[in-house]
């Protein structure tokens, strides 16, 4: 089926151009079902009942722009006549098939969102690190010329104006609470900050899109990122690490071992059931 | 006793006889506050250690939908732990004192949780016979005596169809698809069916506490007629599903107008409150274990916000 109405051929450069915003959607897909994903695992186990609320929801959130992202990217997919994801079945894409039928080397999330949980203080850094990302993300996108990823963008935002509000709070509370809360947010730091450069180096399908207004350049983010860690960092009395080699790959598909175990228990019941309406 | 004191007995039980709520500042018998704080912290941990055995399936839920469906419910039973700690609070227990009987195993919590999920089926057995049992008597518990439990559960029960309906959902789902699912759907029914029977605890001849609750009308309803409600219930839907409930006793009986049931195994029921059920101690382990490692946090926000409150004050002084 093509793409575009029929009294408009189909060019090279149009294929092109899906072809990365399938891509593309499918990045921001992962990210979030991923980090939803391991948020999640602190519903019944937080340390205190009221964040184990909020960080339930703040997966709930994730879960549902992931959602919306996905339903996006394969009603793309199923429009296009090239397939760019290997799907198992000739069966329509569907958000399902997308979050539960691809393997690790077809993942684009970035790194930062499959690093494991640890103790509080690194899942609540992990939040603010990619929460403040995500903001100017999306705040930007409100621009994109896409106006599916526009509309997302539009209500996810406000979304992610709270996590940001509420991570930097606990970033805060940690960094200046005991002594143990600040050696531990510190320990998050060292741990998280190989995989904060990545957010900010555009992918082939980023960059591909950034001259027709679609994707967002996220290079040009990383000032406007500092900006808000050094303020937040100074209020916790938190330094901010220099000279860290910087780990990337993820959106490209080259992840960390740990991927392929939680998409190994996520997907297990799709995998161990196939064709199967549940 | 004192005259006085019988004239605040006497006054107490007309009030709850007429339906009058009692509230947190009323004279009330030493007895009841002490029955009340039992069942309301019991009622709060059930929801807490009840997030364990759906929280198990959250990671392995079968698609996104199910995915966000499941954490939801599973962040209400949190809520619905948050407003009844708050309602034994007005009983004048703190919720750390509360949460600390349940780590020491001093507290009780429904027993129900003590048994694992094996399966995705689980997630719709528990909705549907757990969540199903626990309805009814928190839609008889709206009525209680006790004003703040009354509104705990009267905001619970709004949250709670969604959760029995969610689970028949999971079910109908699973009765319609594949063989294996099929099987997967039976199988979670046959080992969730009697221990949801026993969840509403001993037979009315066994049980100790029975008669004064509804002399004071914290119970409205006896076990067993709860009990039967619910298997009358259960004994229609189930057709809907056209699966079967694992009894063979269970026959419609046109004298009484209920469905007859078969025997419950009661010693099993005693040897899972006395915590040799399949998951007692996983179950309060998890909890230690979340409340132990949570300590850290605890102290931080204390200490962060003491700092605040020390800061904002040299602030005023400054100021003046
Ligand atoms: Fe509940
Ligand atoms: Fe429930």
């Amino acid at each position: 089926m093509p793409i575009t109405n029929s009294e408009f051929p189909i060019t090279n450069s149009q294929l092109l151009i899906t072809n990365q915003l399938i891509n593309y959607t499918l990045h921001l897909a992962d990210n979030t079902l991923i980090l939803a994903q391991q948020n999640s695992e602190w519903c019944g186990h937080g340390p205190i009942l009221e964040q184990d609320i909020a960080i339930t929801n703040i997966s709930l959130d994730l879960l549902g722009q992931a959602r919306n992202f996905y339903q996006y990217a394969a009603e793309l997919i199923n429009q296009s006549t090239s397939q760019p994801i290997n799907l198992l079945t000739s069966q329509p894409a569907t958000e399902d098939t997308l979050a539960y039928l691809r393997d690790n080397r077809e993942f684009r999330n970035c790194l930062l969102v499959e690093q494991e949980n640890g103790d509080w203080a690194k899942t609540i850094l992990r939040q603010f690190v990619f929460s403040n990302y995500q903001y100017l993300l999306y705040e930007k996108m409100q621009d994109s010329k896409d106006e599916a990823l526009r509309a997302i963008a539009e209500k996810a935002l406000k979304e992610v104006i709270y996590h940001l509000k509420w991570s930097s709070e606990w970033v805060i509370r940690l960094g200046d609470g005991t002594e143990e809360s600040n050696q531990r947010i510190n320990k998050a730091v060292i741990e998280l900050w190989p995989y904060v450069d990545e957010l900010f180096i555009n992918a082939a399908y980023e960059s591909a899109l950034i001259s027709n207004n679609i994707s967002v350049d996220v290079a040009s983010l990383k000032n406007l990122w500092m900006q808000k860690t050094k303020e937040i960092f100074a209020e916790a009395t938190l330094g901010i690490p220099e000279n860290i080699f910087a780990h990337k790959g993820g959106k490209q598909g080259m992840h960390t071992e740990r991927l392929g175990y939680i998409l190994a228990e996520m997907q297990f019941l799709q995998r161990a059931y196939p064709n199967s309406v549940w | 006793m004192s005259m006085q004191l019988h004239d605040f007995e006497n006054s107490f039980q007309q009030k709850v006889d007429a339906e009058i709520k009692i509230e947190p500042k009323d004279w009330m018998p030493e007895a009841y506050r002490k029955t009340l704080i039992r069942q309301i912290s019991q009622h709060a941990h059930s929801e807490i250690v009840g997030m364990l055995p759906e929280g198990n399936w959250i990671s392995r839920a079968p698609s996104l939908k199910r995915k966000a469906i499941l954490i939801s419910k599973v962040q209400d039973e949190a809520g619905h732990g948050l407003y009844l700690y708050s309602s034994c609070e007005t009983l004048g227990i703190t919720r750390e004192e509360t949460i600390n009987d349940l780590n020491s195993g001093k507290a009780k919590y429904s027993s129900i949780f003590n048994y694992p999920t094996l399966t995705w089926a689980d997630m719709g057995a528990i909705g549907w016979l757990v969540d199903g049992a626990a309805i009814l008597n928190q839609v008889m518990l709206c009525r209680t005596s006790y004003g703040p439990y009354a509104r705990a559960m009267v905001r619970i029960c709004k949250e709670e169809s969604f959760h029995q309906r969610q689970g028949f959902d999971i079910l109908l789902t699973l009765s319609r698809g594949t063989d294996a699912q099929k099987a997967m759907c039976q199988d979670a029914i046959n080992r969730w069916w009697w221990p949801s029977l026993m969840m509403f605890g001993p037979k009315d001849s066994e049980s100790t506490n029975t008669d004064q609750s509804m002399k004071w009308k914290i119970k409205r309803k006896t076990n067993d007629e709860l009990r039967q409600q619910f298997i009358d219930m259960c004994a229609e839907q189930v057709k809907i599903l056209n699966m079967h409930l694992p009894d063979k006793d269970l026959k419609w009986n046109t004298e009484t107008q209920h469905y007859d049931f078969g025997e419950i195994d009661w010693s099993e029921f005693w040897n899972v409150v006395k915590g040799n059920g399949p998951c007692n101690k996983q179950r309060l382990e998890a909890r230690r274990k979340a409340h132990e490692e949570g300590e850290w946090v605890r102290e931080a926000a204390a200490a962060y916000a003491e700092k605040r409150k020390s800061r904002a004050s040299a602030g005023n002084l400054e100021a003046a």
